[in-house]
């Protein structure tokens, strides 16, 4: 039976994009510069989108009645899925800046895989969400360069950054029974197909930025379990507390 | 009692041909290509549209407008069923659209570019100035006011404008 499974793996690609969107979002009114500001806004609400399609494919999936609202101002951290890497403070821009190329590059790969879902509504969800990621790798990419070969400074931040980050990219490429079982359906794609192709745009990326990856051995991993930083529920109650206070108000 | 003839797939279009994006409101929905299909049966009017970005905040306005539009005709309940597939492109867009685009002040979009990802692009090729149709024009921001737009300036007018985005 592939349903449970199915709605899993839904929340974990909407929970991603939720909870880095919502990270994007506390950068409004503090970009570095105007069109900064504004770019970063736009490539979070793609985001937001993004994950209020694919949440509300979860709830019709799961059947309970829960509806895109629901799954994300009414589930506690630990029934979050996102993966590690999304969910931590935005940090100075070069550390957003890092993290939002990591997360595009493998958003673009899996979101290209997922157009041949044998589900058309998350084939189509995958179709437009390209188009996105393409304006989102390419926004990254050009920051990743000109932080990493600018000056001294902007060139330190990139490379704290690769290296505070790197440790929590393995988890993006990790499979468990969720996507063996979507796998096996036709209905989604295997992410640990996606490595290779996703370092070989990132090393090509950051060797031109003049940033190295650092000696990490081993990967950090618990998000798709639910077992988080911190950070999360600190992020959560932030971005709760309002449809939690009053429930069921519209506006 | 005469039974009125239900209206005709191109009868609604041009009915929606007044419905305006509350973004970009000298273009109809229709000329923005975003309305796909539309359907009139006894028991009332099918109206599918697709949303041109996954999060675009104008969607629950452009229902809204086009309930609107289609309540007032008499032709029972109004539904909108929103597709994503196949995704919205710009090279939906009207004939005319591109005209009125460029003379509201917005550079229409370029024909759409190849699916190829270039993750680190070239200076953007110059687009015409809306205002004084200059080439001397610099893209300063793919992401503009809206998520479907980008910010350029003209080097010899000095007007900042937008362009619509090809996707």
């Amino acid at each position: 039976m592939t349903a449970p499974a199915f709605f899993d793996y839904l929340v974990r690609l909407g929970d991603d994009r939720l909870v880095l969107g919502h990270r994007l979002s506390e950068w409004c009114g503090h970009g570095p510069i105007l069109e900064e500001d504004i770019a970063l806004a736009n490539v979070a609400l793609d985001l937001v989108g993004e994950a209020t399609l694919l949440l509300k494919l979860a709830g019709e999936t799961e059947g309970k009645d829960r509806d895109q609202d629901a799954l994300a101002y009414f589930r506690d951290a630990t029934d979050y899925r996102n993966a590690l890497l999304v969910e931590f403070p935005k940090g100075d821009f070069a550390f957003t800046i890092v993290r939002q190329f990591f997360f595009s590059v493998f958003s673009l790969l899996q979101m290209q895989a997922l157009q041949q879902s044998n589900n058309a509504e998350l084939a189509g969800i995958a179709a437009k969400a390209v188009k996105e990621a393409k304006y989102h790798v390419r926004h990254s990419a050009q920051w990743v360069v000109t932080l990493g070969d600018g000056t001294p400074d902007s060139h330190a931040r990139a490379q704290r950054a690769v290296d505070e980050l790197w440790r929590y990219t393995g988890e993006l490429f990790m499979a468990d029974d969720v996507e063996a079982d979507v796998v096996a359906a036709g209905l989604g794609v295997d992410p640990s197909t996606l490595e290779t192709a996703w370092r070989a745009q990132v090393d090509d990326i950051l060797r031109r930025a003049t940033l190295t990856v650092p000696a990490v051995n081993y990967m950090q991993r618990g998000g798709r379990a639910g077992k988080h930083t911190e950070h999360l529920g600190h992020m959560l109650s932030e971005m709760q507390i309002v449809a939690r206070s009053h429930p069921g108000a519209s506006w | 009692m005469v039974k009125r003839a239900l209206p005709s797939r191109d009868e609604l279009f041009h009915l929606l041909d007044a419905v305006m994006d509350p973004e970009v409101p000298v273009l109809s929905v229709v000329e923005l290509g975003i309305i796909r299909d539309a359907e009139a049966t006894d028991d009332g009017v099918t109206i599918t549209i697709t949303p041109t970005y996954s999060g675009c905040p104008a969607m629950r306005e452009i229902e809204a407008e086009v309930r609107r539009a289609l309540e007032g005709q008499g032709l029972g309940a109004v539904e909108i069923r929103t597709v994503y597939s196949p995704a919205w492109t710009t090279d939906w867009m009207g004939a005319g659209a591109r005209e009125k685009l460029e003379a509201y002040g917005i550079a229409p979009p370029q024909r759409h570019s190849s699916d190829e990802l270039v993750p680190l692009l070239r200076r953007a090729a110059a687009i015409r100035c809306p205002y004084c149709k200059s080439m001397k024009t610099e893209q300063k921001s793919v992401f503009g006011t809206t998520a479907c737009k980008s910010i350029w300036v003209c080097n010899d007018c000095r007007q900042p404008f937008e362009e619509f985005k090809a996707i």
